[in-house]
């Protein structure tokens, strides 16, 4: 059995084993909901309660606007106290629909029925308000709506989980491997040339054997084993590593006749498609070394971090460093009074913060930032080039090309802050093109 | 939780790797001790002298650099120990006999003139090593090709082969009882060195594998003998080309960053070596050599940028149906 992977990368140290054991565990939300309207990109969903509304388990509170968006539900029964910008974990203020959580947890009758024919479980998946929830949250019906259906090949079920510490996607790999593949197989069913590629990484044997005895009925599925080594999971590089084909930022997965999706989407469209269940919680690992009881929780969205931090036990000493999502990619985020969101995969709460015990010196051009770029451009320039403020050098240098996987920051010995010039430049670039 | 006011935040990733300018100037340190002990024993009656002489002018390198930073007031940047390998380096490029007066000299040019002026580490054009030996070279070359081996003054072996007169045996050349600098004639010695550095991956080994490959093709097509594989031998083991090629050539600020121009950058340097060494008046012609191709190297870079990720070749796509 080959070992699959790219060009470039990192190797930084696992951490998974501190909640790797934890069986997922499901926790209520608080007293307070905190639903964002804007959790996923595209146009944010608009209010569909008041103040005052009484709303229950999966009643929608916001609908999607336009074709890019998605539609929010409460995970609680509840009265809406509040429509109000909130703060969300990466400090930007997002509208939001708060409710008061009645702990009786009525439930609302299903909100959207499946039939079982392409249109309706396509229906059911962008009804569900199913977004991708590896942490970018693109709504999956606009994913999974081609303009030529039939050039699709592989669909791609994103199971490398290359971020450090985290351990949510192998845990339902383990606890619910049928759900999972029966997911990829409802996929499979709005695409008749595709075939289902399992992409799980090589450091999550038990993971693979295990989802390898689910997939003996289904002749379309097969499981891939990649290499261990971030960003082993980033929509490129996987599906370089899966089918050898390669992608630029200007293109998207279908141009090459692939569709990438996460293992917690997967599953989410299986709830939607067979349970008619929107999207209401999903699976968050909560570890670091500043975390008492490491653990893999089910969270329903709109839940505090500090609520979850709480359900694993506290904390152990001050943490001087909390990340939402992984160490690579993830946001450092300042107050834990914020709502968890369909892209929250962790919370990590680390005793000492890597990058403050560093100083950043002059660049020796050591060229280890060229050696580890998945995009293969120069790091080391592109970042040069974003401090002076040379957009043109930056963008004939295919500085946008960069997919922030923050690889050149971790292994740069003068510990400069690469990924972080380069980011900046690329977001004002992109922005001043939208123009 | 009031001590919400007390987390850090920065922008991702939020670990790093335990590398740092630090230890990789420790590793060049410790791949550059078998050569250092090598040369400091091949000295005769000079040990004492030669151990001296590498003491003083990384002192020089160290204080110039501190005293520099401290009159302009800038960061001191001594501990990243840069400046210790830019002394150690110079000193294994001098005879074991230099006046140390000199050497304090080129200790100074290094640091000062080739490395701080042009705004300190990573900034520098040039090796500062190789920059202080070429002016040192130029300033007094009587010194600097009096090469004194168990009392008496004797010509390199490159010398001789220059002159067509070789009586060093060739397995001299390779452990290093011949005359030459500190740290050049043992060519085992770098050797092992070079492997630590290659294994630990703190230098790319693709410059100087195009260097003395390049450089091999050069000497056996224009060399004196031609196709005499014996007589490539000795240009490899009997001149500087082992510690240019593993120790100089592979300084990171004054090398290409691009994959291909490493290539690119060790083949030139290979063929000006040749060329300096095979037509030019002088013996040995390494340092030169270096200090032309760093020169180029932004030129280099310029046309030896990689293929970015997703737009190389066409892969099949799904555009066939």
């Amino acid at each position: 059995m080959s070992v699959l992977t790219f060009r470039g990368g990192v190797h930084p140290k696992e951490g998974k084993e501190l909640s790797k054991s934890a069986p997922i565990r499901k926790v209520l939300p608080g007293k307070e909901v905190v639903l964002a309207l804007g959790q996923h990109i595209g146009a944010p969903a608009s209010p569909t309660v008041a103040v005052g509304d009484y709303v229950l388990v999966n009643g929608k509170v916001g609908a999607a606007q336009g074709a890019v968006s998605a539609n929010i539900y409460s995970p609680v029964s509840g009265v809406v106290k509040a429509v109000e910008p909130r703060m969300m974990a990466n400090g930007l203020k997002v509208n939001c629909v708060i409710i008061e959580n009645d702990d009786k947890y009525e439930k609302a009758k299903d909100p959207f029925k499946c039939d079982g024919s392409k249109n309706s479980i396509l229906n059911a998946i962008k009804e569900a308000g199913i977004v991708g929830m590896g942490g970018a949250g693109f709504p999956t019906h606009v994913k999974l709506s081609p303009k030529h259906p039939k050039d699709i090949e592989y669909i791609v079920v994103n199971g490398a989980e290359c971020e450090p510490y985290l351990t949510s996607d192998y845990r339902r790999m383990i606890e619910s491997p049928e759900v999972i593949v029966e997911g990829l197989n409802i996929i499979l069913s709005l695409f008749e040339n595709a075939k289902g590629i399992i992409a799980i990484e090589d450091n999550k044997m038990d993971a693979i054997i295990k989802m390898r005895g689910y997939i003996k009925n289904y002749d379309r599925i097969s499981i891939k084993t990649v290499y261990t080594k971030y960003p082993q999971g980033g929509e490129r590089t996987l599906i370089k590593a899966v089918t050898d084909r390669e992608i630029n930022s200007k293109m998207l997965p279908a141009d090459v006749g692939c569709i990438v999706n996460n293992i917690d989407t997967v599953c989410a469209i299986y709830q939607a498609v067979k349970n008619n269940q929107p999207l209401i919680s999903r699976i968050v690992t909560v570890s670091g070394d500043a975390i008492k009881n490491p653990c893999n929780l089910e969270v329903c969205v709109g839940t505090s971090i500090a609520d979850i931090i709480e359900e694993a036990g506290g904390f152990k000493g001050q943490p001087e460093k909390i990340i939402s999502g992984g160490p690579m990619m993830g946001t450092a985020i300042f107050d834990i009074n914020t709502p968890v969101t369909k892209g929250t995969s962790a919370i990590l709460c680390f005793s000492k913060d890597e990058v403050a015990k560093h100083e950043a010196s002059n660049c020796i051009n050591c060229g280890r930032c060229v050696d580890v770029c998945p995009a293969h451009v120069l790091p080391a320039r592109l970042a040069l080039h974003a401090e002076h403020g040379n957009v043109d050098e930056f963008v004939k240098m295919k500085g946008l090309e960069c997919c922030e996987c923050g690889c050149c920051s971790y292994i740069c010995p003068a510990k400069r802050n690469l990924t972080q010039s380069i980011k900046t430049m690329r977001k004002s670039v992109l922005a001043s093109k939208k123009k | 939780m009031e001590d919400n006011k007390m987390l850090k935040v920065s922008s991702n990733p939020h670990v790093r790797d335990c590398e740092s300018t630090t230890t990789i100037m420790m590793d060049v340190l410790i791949a550059l001790i078998p050569t250092t002990l090598f040369g400091v024993y091949n000295s005769g009656d000079y040990r004492m002298y030669s151990a001296l002489l590498i003491f003083i002018t990384v002192t020089t390198c160290v204080l110039s650099e501190l005293l520099f930073q401290k009159l302009l007031n800038k960061k001191t940047t001594i501990n990243d120990l840069s400046a210790v390998v830019t002394g150690l380096l110079l000193a294994l490029n001098l005879p074991c006999n230099f006046p140390l007066w000199m050497a304090v000299i080129g200790a100074l040019f290094a640091i000062v003139v080739v490395k701080q002026i042009f705004g300190g580490i990573g900034q520098n054009i040039m090796n500062p090593a190789l920059a202080a030996r070429c002016f040192l070279f130029l300033s007094f070359t009587s010194h600097m090709t009096n090469f004194v081996i168990d009392g008496v003054t004797k010509p390199t072996p490159l010398a001789e082969l220059k002159n067509g007169d070789v009586t060093t045996p060739l397995r001299n050349m390779f452990m290093g009882n011949v005359g030459g600098t500190l740290g050049e004639t043992s060519t085992i010695a770098i050797l092992i060195g070079a492997a630590y550095l290659l294994i630990r991956r703190i230098i790319d080994y693709r410059i100087p594998f195009a260097y003395i490959a390049s450089f091999s093709v050069f000497i056996l097509i224009f060399g004196d003998n031609r196709f005499d594989l014996e007589y490539l031998a000795m240009h490899l083991c009997g001149g500087g080309l082992m510690l240019g090629a593993f120790f100089m050539a592979t300084d990171y600020v004054t090398a290409p960053i691009t994959p291909m121009g490493k290539v690119i950058y060790g083949i030139i340097l290979g063929v000006l070596t040749g060329l300096f060494r095979i037509f030019g008046p002088n013996a040995e012609g390494v340092s030169f050599a270096i200090i032309f191709g760093n020169i180029l190297v932004p030129l280099i870079e310029k046309v030896t940028m990689p293929t970015v990720f997703g737009y190389g070749k066409k892969k099949k796509g799904g555009k066939k149906a």
